[in-house]
């Protein structure tokens, strides 16, 4: 499968593989479009949604020697610290994991950011995991800080686009805070003409804002390790109506891993039960976990060698994600950031959805 | 206690004229106020007042016609006060004056009037008001005048991007009907400002509304909607 090169035409009009694992794999795939989604899910269901906006989180600059180095945050910490990954020469243009590694740093070490070197850093402490994972403390606080990151901040870049991106290209319709350091991208399909046609039809929906990390960072080691513990907050709002779903027989439909994370991870932590506030989670959706609070996901499609696919196997069953692998690789599905869409959903192909071509 | 207190606001053209007395009375309010404008120090100056009064503000520096200000400005606000309540599109501009008839009013003069006064607000709003829907709650303001309305010489590419900007207001308002936002048109007449004084330098200022006056209705009002 290969990777969207760029911005779909139309936001909300991308292929749509809807599997339903209720079904045997011969009739548990249907293959429509996003434009089609409100077909497959029912009143009374819910849509939980990541709110997080995208930072410009990458940062290009030089060490205290001038050797170029970028720096990618990857996590907000206490008092205006950041997390970030370091890479070496080189741009987006390169993947990650041909780019040259970052200079050798230490704790202590300055760095600045931007053309003119606007805004200075220091390296307070290094990683285990890798010498490319830093914790930075900026030379600015506050207001000039924000001011500084989004000036000399540019989103994240992909090596397989065909053009650069720009900061309102990554973030979804319902972007809020800047918690997100890549865009959580299973969202972006989603325009207010779906959203609001899903609401007329009964089928609700809430947020919770989770700070998606890095999907790749150059070193195999510490990509193994990914994703690091995030960050994520629920309102009680969602809990609210999560409850209230499950309490009617309605499913919980997770529109991205990031929220399958933020759910599952809270759920995990207060036994089972969702509550709503602040947390971090070190989560990691394997084929044994088995969900507690969300029923599906909605999701960007992805290739069955990749970590993100393997991760629907907590939703589905090896026989219909090989079929749809097969299919998705079959008829061309775009994948990545600005690809096609998959839906995993209980009853998804239920008798009023019958829109789009069976496969298989 | 105030139904705004705590609420998140940001105002364009908060440097100066009714922006500056908007921003002084959402913070009065209880309100956590981001200031936006294009020149740093007359904002920061308003920001200081703010703060030196005990209320909360914060500088944004950014052109709201420029195409890629709306994602860091939403970006940015949101990160300095959280979810965005309330969105004031206030900052505007008359063009080059003194105003001129619209036969001697150049092409790049009316687009400019267009890209501060029209599509800078429409940005700005596309990029606020999806989170508002999401959440079930807010309030975007788009700051017109009677030039919108009023065929008065001299004043059409301000009037046409005003006109266009309530229509604008109008059908927003009529997409999210339900969804607990809402999107207004305010008409503050005729005030003592900077900008009133450029268009009509002979006006009499004894006759010319006080901007702090009108904020206060205004911020009054929204106080009232947020109840």
């Amino acid at each position: 499968m290969t990777p969207a090169r760029s911005y779909p035409a139309r936001r909300d009009d991308v292929r749509l593989l809807v599997m339903d694992p209720r079904l045997a794999p011969a009739r548990g795939l249907r293959e429509t479009r996003t434009t089609e989604l409100a077909a497959f899910l029912s009143p009374g269901d819910l849509l939980v949604v990541n709110d997080a906006a995208t930072l410009p989180a990458s940062l290009s600059g030089a060490d205290g020697a001038g050797r170029p180095i970028e720096a990618r945050l990857v996590a907000a910490r206490a008092g205006d610290r950041f997390a970030a990954v370091l890479f070496g020469a080189g741009d987006w243009r390169q993947r990650t994991e041909d780019r040259p590694p970052p200079p050798a740093v230490a704790v202590g070490d300055e760095l600045r950011f931007g053309p003119g070197g606007e805004l200075p850093a220091r390296i307070v402490a290094r990683s285990r995991l890798s010498p490319r994972l830093i914790q930075l403390e900026f030379g600015l606080r506050g207001d000039p800080l924000w001011a500084a990151l989004y000036a000399v901040g540019r989103p994240i870049q992909y090596s397989y686009l065909a053009h650069d991106l720009p900061l309102w290209a990554v973030q979804t319709v319902y972007a809020s805070r800047p918690w997100s350091f890549e865009m959580p991208s299973a969202g972006r399909p989603l325009s207010w003409q779906m959203l609001l046609a899903l609401r007329r039809k009964g089928v609700r929906w809430a947020a919770l804002t989770h700070a998606a990390g890095l999907s790749a960072t150059g070193d195999p080691a510490l990509d193994a390790a990914l994703p690091l513990p995030e960050r994520y907050q629920i309102p009680a709002a969602t809990v609210r109506a999560v409850g209230e779903t499950r309490a009617r027989g309605g499913r919980v439909v997770a529109v991205g891993t990031t929220v399958v994370r933020a759910l599952e991870g809270a759920a995990a932590t207060h036994g089972g039960g969702l509550r709503a506030g602040e947390g971090e989670t070190d989560l990691r959706i394997t084929p044994a976990f088995r969900p507690r609070v969300v029923d599906g996901i909605l999701s960007g499609a992805h290739a069955a060698t990749e970590s993100h696919f393997q991760l629907l196997s907590a939703f589905a069953g090896e026989a219909l994600l090989a079929a749809a692998a097969a299919h998705a690789e079959r008829a061309g599905f775009l994948t990545h950031e600005l690809g096609d869409s998959m839906l995993v959903l209980p009853g998804a192909l239920a008798s009023d959805a019958r829109v789009g071509a069976a496969v298989g | 206690m105030n139904s705004l207190q705590g609420k998140a606001a940001v105002v364009t053209g908060g440097s100066r004229g009714l922006g500056r007395a908007l921003g002084l009375a959402l913070a009065r309010a209880g309100a956590r106020v981001v200031l936006v404008a294009r020149h740093a120090e007359p904002l920061r100056s308003v920001v200081a007042e703010i703060n030196a009064a005990g209320g909360e503000a914060h500088a944004l520096v950014a052109d709201v016609a420029d195409q890629d200000a709306a994602a860091v400005v939403a970006g940015q606000a949101a990160a300095l006060v959280g979810p965005v309540d309330i969105l004031i599109n206030n900052a505007s501009t008359l063009g080059p004056v003194p105003l001129r008839l619209l036969l001697d009013t150049d092409c790049e003069d009316l687009e400019r009037a267009l890209a501060v006064n029209l599509v800078g607000p429409f940005r700005l709003t596309k990029a606020l008001a999806g989170s508002m829907v999401l959440r079930g709650a807010g309030t975007v303001v788009n700051v017109t005048s009677d030039a919108a309305t009023q065929a008065y010489p001299s004043w059409g590419a301000y009037g046409a991007s005003k006109a266009a900007l309530e229509q604008l207001g109008r059908i927003w308002a009529a997409e999210l009907e339900g969804t607990g936002v809402r999107v207004l048109s305010v008409d503050p007449g005729e005030m003592d400002t900077v900008m009133h004084a450029e268009a009509m330098p002979d006006a009499d200022r004894t006759q010319l509304g006080d901007p702090a006056q009108v904020a206060d209705r205004i911020v009054a009002a929204l106080g009232e909607a947020g109840r």
